[in-house]
């Protein structure tokens, strides 16, 4: 029988022939991540009395969420996790100089097609852009799959997603999962399997695969698959330690969908999501002119060097309106040198940006801390009441184009507007 | 766990999330009783406080929908609230739950029919949630889940397997 990409390889991962959905399974992790959240695991290992890790090879660690240490609390818990990755040997570990873990571990090679991956963050989807199945999970089960090596897993069903077409100028894949998120709703894909295809796809660079993976977790998706092709081993094979183990595995072309959904790209137009909810969403026409006090580039949905480099495209030789506070956040070390060897990073300084070390940054809460009735507009994947600051602030989420052209403005604007 | 759960419900609509129940602020605890003081605190003036007097909390669609911190449903167990009953769950959440030693429920008619302060009772032997005379079936987590939850969390289950000597190589 036929199998989905999640079928095929939740059985490889759980030593089966083949599962079906609904079925639960004993899966066993190529990989187990975990972030800043690290130091929490470590104390439910103490507080089992556990003390060997079933491979610690399986492990890493980035601190991204709140880089540097900004009280003594998350420095004790740095510390934590710092001194357990020495003690164990656990060479996949990453210093808060690093950048956000998603994008750390993709472009340090960790990550490759056909991996299961699980770690302590919702957005683990966004490993389906390289044809890795990732989910997110709690630390106390982070804790488990270290000294187990496993966890219960349900084989999900799946929704196929088909994108024909091509975007139109200063329309861009964040646009598209707004859309998509606002048609199907934040339970849309709940603990469903989501499948990318079309003849759009080979068009769509890694980076754009990325944002697509990562927002799809807005819609309820429990991981996601983009078929590996050209433009995946062009940009993982160099990174890999092993090239030898670039193995893409596929979905097969009878496999059963529950749902399929097909989207013309050169229909999308640029998209908000409006507080409180992502779902939440509208064409950018519809809000046009709201004011903004704050601008976020940054996070593991457009925290990308292409999402920089489409803003800094827009807001080249330009001034941000003086009330705005432009925050640019890269996403991680190698992005920040490469904008910083670019003069991507000038341009943005110049046109009135503030950057940042690289990291989660306002996305998580760690600075750009928002006053009671600001609003804020962020190229991240959340806009939840509260998640930058106060709880009487908002959040609006769009493209880093949508989000250059409103920090010019001082207000919500249309991209195209300014595309040159 | 208990075999039957008892108590007065508060009535959440559809999507809360996980920063809602918790905000990224107070994740440097995993402390219940700590995290239970800034439980819902983001829906404003009067929380967490008010639901300190509930027993059980019964919600729409997708609830802890949002971020996988496990805080979401360390916080609810620290108000004293004794399960969550939901139209269905976001799927970390569920898990979390689960780990955690939360007992949640899936069912959808149990949200439809109830008010807030209502009273809910729920049989998990029998399978059954009844709420002013009408009972509501509800489908049961797989029994090798179950067990988790009814050793009170998943720490507690690895414990009690590695001192069983079903020890990991």
């Amino acid at each position: 029988m036929s199998q989905t990409i999640a079928e095929k390889i939740l059985a490889a991962k759980a030593g089966l022939e083949r599962v079906k959905p609904g079925q639960i399974v004993d899966a066993y992790p190529d990989l187990v991540m975990s972030h800043t959240a690290t130091w929490r695991s470590v104390s439910v290992m103490k507080k089992i009395g556990a003390k060997r890790l079933y491979d610690p090879n399986r492990l890493a660690i980035v601190l991204d969420h709140i880089s540097p240490a900004k009280t003594e609390k998350y420095a004790a818990d740095q510390q934590t996790s710092r001194n357990f990755a020495r003690e164990y040997g656990i060479e996949k570990f990453y210093d808060v100089d690093a950048g956000i873990a998603h994008l750390v571990l993709m472009e340090h090679g960790h990550v490759k097609p056909g991996d299961l991956i699980v770690g302590t963050d919702s957005h683990c989807t966004i490993y389906g852009a390289l044809g890795a199945l990732g989910s997110g999970i709690g630390y106390t089960e982070v804790a488990s799959v270290w000294v187990t090596g496993k966890l219960w897993m349900k084989v999900p069903t799946t929704i196929k997603l088909t994108l024909n077409g091509r975007f139109a100028a200063g329309v861009s894949a964040k646009d598209l999962m707004l859309y998509l998120i606002g048609t199907l709703g934040a339970d849309g894909c709940g603990y469903k399997s989501v499948e990318f295809y079309g003849s759009a796809l080979p068009q769509m660079s890694v980076s754009e695969r990325m944002t697509m993976a990562n927002l799809a977790m807005e819609m309820g998706s429990k991981c996601v698959f983009i078929p590996p092709d050209e433009k995946t081993s062009e940009w993982l094979l160099p990174r890999l330690k092993d090239p030898a183990s670039y193995q893409p595995v596929f979905a097969d072309p009878e496999a059963v969908y529950e749902q399929s959904i097909d989207i013309d790209l050169a229909k999308l137009t640029p998209m908000i999501a409006c507080p409180h909810q992502v779902e939440n969403t509208k064409p950018v026409a519809e809000v046009m002119g709201t004011r903004i006090d704050q601008a976020f580039l940054g996070s593991c949905a457009n925290g990308k060097y292409e999402d920089l480099v489409v803003a800094a495209d827009i807001l080249a030789g330009r001034k941000i309106d003086p009330r705005v506070r432009l925050i640019v956040t890269p996403g991680s070390k190698e992005i920040m040198l490469e904008a910083m060897r670019t003069g991507v990073l000038a341009t943005l300084i110049e046109s009135g940006a503030l950057v940042t070390n690289p990291g989660c940054g306002a996305c998580a809460g760690d600075g750009g801390t928002m006053a009671d009735g600001e609003v804020s507009l962020s190229t991240a994947n959340r806009n939840f009441v509260g998640r930058m600051g106060s709880n009487k602030s908002s959040i609006y989420l769009s493209s880093p184009a949508t989000l250059a052209a409103s920090a010019l403005k001082g207000a919500i604007a249309d991209p195209r507007e300014f595309l040159r | 766990m208990q075999d039957k759960i008892t108590g007065r419900i508060y009535k959440f609509g559809d999507n809360v999330n996980s920063d809602i129940i918790i905000a990224g602020r107070y994740l440097i605890y995993i402390d219940p009783v700590k995290l239970a003081e800034h439980a819902f605190e983001m829906l404003g003036e009067g929380f967490p406080a008010r639901l300190r007097s509930f027993d059980i909390l019964v919600a729409g669609r997708n609830f802890g929908c949002g971020s996988a911190r496990e805080q979401a449903s360390t916080a609810i167990q620290g108000l004293g609230i004794k399960a969550v009953v939901a139209a269905s769950f976001a799927r970390t959440f569920y898990r979390n739950a689960i780990n955690d030693g939360l007992p949640i429920f899936e069912c959808p008619a149990v949200y439809d029919a109830v008010a807030e302060g209502d009273e809910l009772s729920i049989d998990l032997a029998a399978g059954l949630i009844s709420h002013s005379g009408r009972d509501y079936e509800f489908p049961r987590i797989p029994e090798s889940v179950a067990k988790i939850l009814q050793l009170g969390g998943l720490a507690n289950y690895l414990k009690s397997t590695l001192e069983a000597g079903a020890a990991p190589r």
